[in-house]
């Protein structure tokens, strides 16, 4: 049975990325605790509507953990204190009567706000761009057990393959580093005899374009493996940073 | 006069119509292709392939999305996996297997071309994708490995984990993002499209809303493909995601485009329960994967005093030993057992409910158990399989269902998890021809946006599976059969007066939206629209409940546009006003439902007429009366019935029976 | 070049140099432990090590591998800084699996330079640069076992010391696994043992100078002791 709790919700008010922003403070009263976070936020939504005042703006669209569009850092932690979870599988039985909840944007130079909690993720498509992919003409490819994959790389290369893109990591990250994002796709295709061919290429590719979009350096403090709510491996940042050496060093 | 539909399907008999067809199209030179620009509107499974492998193919392609990123699209949640006719495990599986049990599942009213065509490529897709780097599940000697699925008695489904729409997506998405960089596609990431520009009578472009700024923009094109998903958000609670919507759909189906078969809405029997009862915030409804009803097993308990202490929270579903749980659709079905199709599985819940046996505290849920699995295979094996749905489950009911609960006679009982269904999937969408075009030359449909493939219901893993083919494998060979004569004529300027005409009605619209100025918020209205659908339209309908639910939607309209209140401007960023124009649209599509159920005086698939059924409560089709797709003409305002149009279906390759799923 | 202007290859710059310097603070830990057990032999060493050739060149490239390691340091300080953005969050929490030495790397490099500084006012000072100029210092500039008597009879010198070994401590336990990460020689099952490794090598390391340390500053008690 659900318990009702009541807590102090502050959240981050800004119009615009020049814009200089600020929190608001709302008291919310008896929310159900197997309430999940967002749509405590659809509450929070609703009473400013009927007060006459825009909504709190944030990003979300599945709301099943899975296609990274939710982000919000909650108490500290980008998506919230629950591991392995992104904010939208996050439910308010993991808070309790009384707490303040700080609800803050990413808040990284590479991922400027647009509105309250809605940032710009799109430097994310431009890595994957820059090299995240096999060249692969449609209709041309071979029968699909063409090449054996041992069953342990299929494997490492879908838990690779998970990252949902959400930019966890660079939020959590003290150098606003994109690195687990990049080694996990880099992992992925590196893992896998398709991916092969370009290994090379796609990590220099990606790491220059990582560079020039202006992520931090890796510094090897594993905030972003701890928040991961895929439980990405920083084993694929060492394998990237293995594959570019490797791939610097044949130049 | 009578409306006739042309479907262009071509000669032959119909293994060979595919290969017939692209044997004869008209193609499009490489040279011609650099002058000729296609819009395609999303970037699921559908718009991604299809913007990608157009892009390869030398058009210049300008892609929409709603999302911050084209990786967003709602395809990534599809779970369980993809059908394919590979046989790769000899169990007799071929492409003609796959056409009939998509035909068989949909309840004969697919078309077979369609069908037989989406068999055919089905292979080339697998193929496609393990190219691409999707890392599909594999067994220890390297081959892919399959799992079982609804409605079928073969292992044709390849999945990756519990997360095949993501990895499919992510290669689509990885297809599109080397077309973006090699400059042969360009993106328009948070736009949505609001209308579709038709130039002497054909789709030349379209307006998209710049979500951000809140501009309109104007886009011109020589084709407009609109692969934007289904309309099950009409219900408020389902398993899509919150931003799905059918307003592109609608200014499609407003400007002439018919829609078809829209009764035809898939209940997915497997995902997690209502909260919270009738005042609930809940926002969506949290699928289970089909898959899990491969080792799970279905039940309710076998006496009603069990169902009412369940009910009242004096008992676990653990407490009930083998001997009193009812295994329903083993008893029911014993040929296909807990795999019947999403259909028949729904509704037998929804009867065990309906007759009191339901076990959640609002009466409405079944148990799904893992415990004779577990016992069997081990717990570590069913972790491996479904482990991630199990973490899932937990973190929003806070029960594991990996747990042990209960040992009674020497038998060790798991949690059982809790499922009611839940709006999965619209098999109805806009008409499109073999081609995938629709009533509007130029303008096209692909992936669940229209209605082509699954008839009145869709199998399990079938939908990632028609996403692709029509993105990868259709519509670019099909569109170039239409933009073979298009490119004599110059790009159009998006000074027409056409295009400002659009763009000056949807500004008008969006204004008369921010005068309201009423009292209550989108949601609450979208809420109540939401439950009339589920209540009226839904799992079991009635001619009445259909007349109700449709003078209820009239109302609801009314009090939409006189008392809806949109804060802030049109200008700038404004989540409320876009989910204002979606629920705008999403009334318009809960009548065109209501209609179609209304006239269609059957029970097929998705579609139950409770007047139709047989004696122990199975659907009862009417093929004398209504063999046919029905197509739903926009008749200039929203307020005025929809026309009816029929498409009659012929089948030559398959003989139409009574499904049965019994033995 | 990109050793210059990729993320990875300054990283790489920051992993060789101080594996580097880790070698020599071995052999600097090795040479320091014969102090313990022979003034004479200790001195034999400063002198092979005196104003010779191939010393001032060892001595300068050593030189030369801390600066870079320093200025890279900053470098990359700046740079992450500046990724950040401008606007700090307002709660912020560490998660467990996070070292804290891992994000003050260069609050705890700062610490071992200034130590640095004060090791080399203490007796390189005293010894190669007064040899090598020909300054005058109080003891003679081979003698390096009466700088190390001297150093240690001084109670803050001996706090001081502790306290630089400490920060070089938690500076190399993360220093050490990181620098094999970032050369690309890890992976789930190596995460675990060079991080065993790392804190087990760096611990004796310390250990070691801590040995002499003591020894030296509590020679006095140890012989009342002992005697």
């Amino acid at each position: 049975m659900a318990r009702n709790i009541s807590f102090t919700l502050k959240y981050w008010k800004q119009n615009g990325p020049k814009d200089e922003g600020h929190f608001d403070t709302r008291e919310m009263k008896n929310i159900p605790d197997d309430t999940s976070f967002l749509e405590m936020l659809d509450i929070l939504n609703e009473e400013l509507i009927s007060e006459g005042n825009e909504p709190f703006v944030f990003d979300h669209d599945c709301r099943e953990g899975i296609c990274g569009m939710c982000s919000l850092y909650i108490n500290g932690h980008p998506h919230g204190p629950a591991t392995g979870a992104t904010t939208c599988q996050l439910y308010m039985r993991r808070f309790n009567d009384g707490d303040v909840i700080t609800v803050e944007p990413w808040r990284s130079a590479a991922f400027p706000v647009i509105k309250d909690c809605m940032v710009d993720r799109s430097a994310f498509d431009k890595i994957i761009q820059a090299g995240g992919y096999t060249t692969v003409r449609t209709g041309q490819a071979q029968d699909a057990n063409a090449i054996l994959i041992p069953k342990e790389d299929a494997d490492e290369a879908m838990d690779a393959a998970t990252c949902i893109g959400c930019g966890c990591c660079v939020a959590a990250c003290k150098n606003g580093s994109a690195m687990l994002f990049v080694s996990s796709k880099v992992s992925q295709l590196a893992l896998l005899p398709q991916g092969r061919p370009e290994a090379a290429k796609r990590a220099k590719a990606m790491i220059a374009k990582m560079d020039e979009l202006g992520f931090g350096n890796c510094t090897n403090t594993r905030a972003c493996e701890a928040e991961c709510p895929k439980n990405e491996s920083i084993a694929n940042i060492a394998r990237l940073n293995r594959e570019f050496i490797k791939a610097k060093l044949a130049d | 006069m009578a409306k006739t539909l042309n479907s262009r399907i071509p000669e032959g008999p119909v293994a060979e119509k595919w290969t017939n067809y692209k044997a004869h199209q008209r193609l499009v030179n490489p040279k011609n292709k650099l002058k000729l620009d296609v819009i395609v509107v999303g970037t699921g499974l559908a718009g991604a392939s299809a913007a990608a492998s157009l892009g390869e193919m030398g058009f210049n392609v300008l892609n929409f999305c709603i999302q911050d990123s084209p990786r967003r699209a709602h395809s990534i949640a599809a779970q369980g996996g993809i059908n394919a006719a590979k046989n790769y495990q000899n169990d007799g599986d071929s492409v003609y297997r796959l056409f009939y049990d998509t035909v068989k599942g949909g309840d004969y009213r697919a078309r077979e071309a369609n069908v037989y065509r989406l068999a055919e490529v089905s292979n080339d897709i697998i193929d496609q994708c393990v190219a691409q780097g999707v890392p599909f599940a594999r067994e220890y000697g390297g081959m892919l490995a399959n799992r079982s699925f609804g409605g079928a008695q073969v292992s044709r489904t390849f999945y990756a984990k519990g997360q095949t729409g993501q990895q499919l997506l992510l290669g689509a998405y990885s297809s599109l993002s080397c077309q973006i960089k090699a400059g042969k596609v360009k993106l328009y990431a948070r736009y949505e499209m609001e209308d579709v520009v038709i130039v002497d009578g054909r789709a030349r472009g379209i307006i998209a809303k710049n979500l951000v700024t809140g501009k309109l923009e104007r886009f011109s094109a020589n084709a407009v493909v609109i692969a934007t998903g289904g309309y099950g958000n009409t219900y408020f609670l389902s398993t899509n995601a919150m931003g799905c919507n059918c307003s592109a759909a609608m200014a499609c189906y407003r400007k002439g485009a018919y829609f078809a078969n829209p009764s035809y809405v898939q209940i997915h029997p497997t995902c997690i329960p209502v909260h919270g009862g009738e005042h609930s915030n809940q926002s969506k409804l949290t699928l289970m994967s089909e898959s899990l009803r491969n080792d799970g097993r279905i039940w309710v308990p076998k006496k009603l005093e069990d169902a009412e202490k369940l009910k009242a929270g004096k008992i676990k579903g653990s407490d009930i030993p083998e001997e009193d749980r009812d295994y329903y659709l083993e008893r029911r079905y014993p040929a296909f057992g807990n795999l019947v199709p999403r259909d028949v599985a729904s509704r037998a819940a929804k009867e065990r409910c309906d007759k009191g046996y339901g076990v959640n505290n609002t009466g409405k849920a079944v148990f799904l158990d893992f415990s004779e699995s577990i016992n069997r295979l081990g717990i570590d094996q069913i972790l491996q399989r479904y482990g991630n749905l199990f973490d899932m489950y937990e973190e929003i009911t806070d029960v594991n269902p990996g747990e042990l609960a209960n040992e009674i006679n020497g038998v060790k009982y798991y949690n059982p998890m809790m499922i009611f269904p839940a709006v999965h999937y619209t098999m109805g969408g806009i008409w499109v021809d073999y081609e995938l075009q629709t009533t509007i030359p130029g303008l096209f449909a692909i992936g669940e946006c229209n209605f082509s493939d699954h008839g009145a219901n869709r199998l399990g893993a079938s939908a990632l599976m028609q996403g692709l083919a029509d993105g990868y494998f259709v519509l670019p060979y099909t569109i170039q059969n239409y933009l073979a004569d298009q490119s004599i004529w110059p790009r159009l300027s998006t000074d027409l007066p056409e295009f400002a005409e659009a763009e000056k009605k949807v500004n008008a619209e969006i204004d008369k939206l921010m005068n309201i100025k009423g009292k209550r918020s989108v949601d609450s209205i979208h809420k109540e629209l939401g439950h009339i659908m589920w209540e009226k339209v839904g799992m079991g309908r009635t001619k009445k409940g259909l007349e109700e639910g449709l003078k209820l939607m009239k109302e609801l309209r009314n009090e939409f546009n006189t008392n809806l209140f949109i804060p802030g401007s049109k200008e700038g960023l404004n989540v409320e006003l876009d989910k204002a124009i979606h629920l705008r649209d999403f009334i318009t599509m809960g009548e065109l439902v209501a209609y179609d159920a209304l006239h269609r005086e059957e029970s097929c698939g998705g579609h139950f007429r409770e007047e139709h059924q047989t004696e122990e409560g199975e659907a009862k089709r009417n093929d004398e009366e209504f063999f046919y797709v029905g197509c739903w003409e926009y008749q200039g305002s929203d307020e005025k019935a929809p026309e009816l149009i029929k498409e009659p279906l012929e089948y030559e390759a398959i003989k139409v029976q009574t499904r049965n799923y019994k033995n | 070049m990109w050793l210059f202007n990729s993320s990875i290859g300054r990283k790489v710059v920051m992993s060789v140099t101080g594996i580097a310097l880790i070698l020599f603070l071995t052999f600097h830990m090795s040479m320091n432990v014969v102090a313990l057990f022979s003034g004479d032999a200790y001195n034999m060493i400063c002198e092979f090590l005196g104003a010779n050739w191939y010393a001032l060149v060892a001595t300068a490239g050593l030189a030369g591998l801390a600066v870079v390691h320093i200025v890279y340091a900053f470098l990359l300080t700046a740079q992450n800084r500046r990724a950040r953005g401008g606007a700090r969050y307002e709660v912020t929490a560490r998660p467990g699996k996070v070292e804290w030495a891992s994000q003050n790397m260069l609050v705890l490099g700062i610490v071992v330079v200034l130590g640095l500084l004060l090791h080399l006012w203490n007796f390189w000072y005293n010894m190669m640069f007064a040899e090598v100029t020909g300054i005058s210092t109080v003891y003679d500039p081979a003698d390096g076992y009466a700088y190390i008597l001297d150093t240690f009879a001084n109670p803050l010198f001996v706090v001081l010391y502790i306290v630089w070994l400490a920060a070089l401590w938690f500076h190399l336990t993360h220093g050490f696994w990181s620098a094999m990460q970032t050369l690309g020689w890890n992976g789930k099952t190596w995460f675990c043992r060079w991080k065993v490794i790392g804190v087990a090598y760096t611990t004796l390391l310390m250990l070691g100078f801590l040995v002499v340390v003591l020894f030296f500053a509590f020679q006095d008690c140890l012989g009342c002791c002992v005697g």
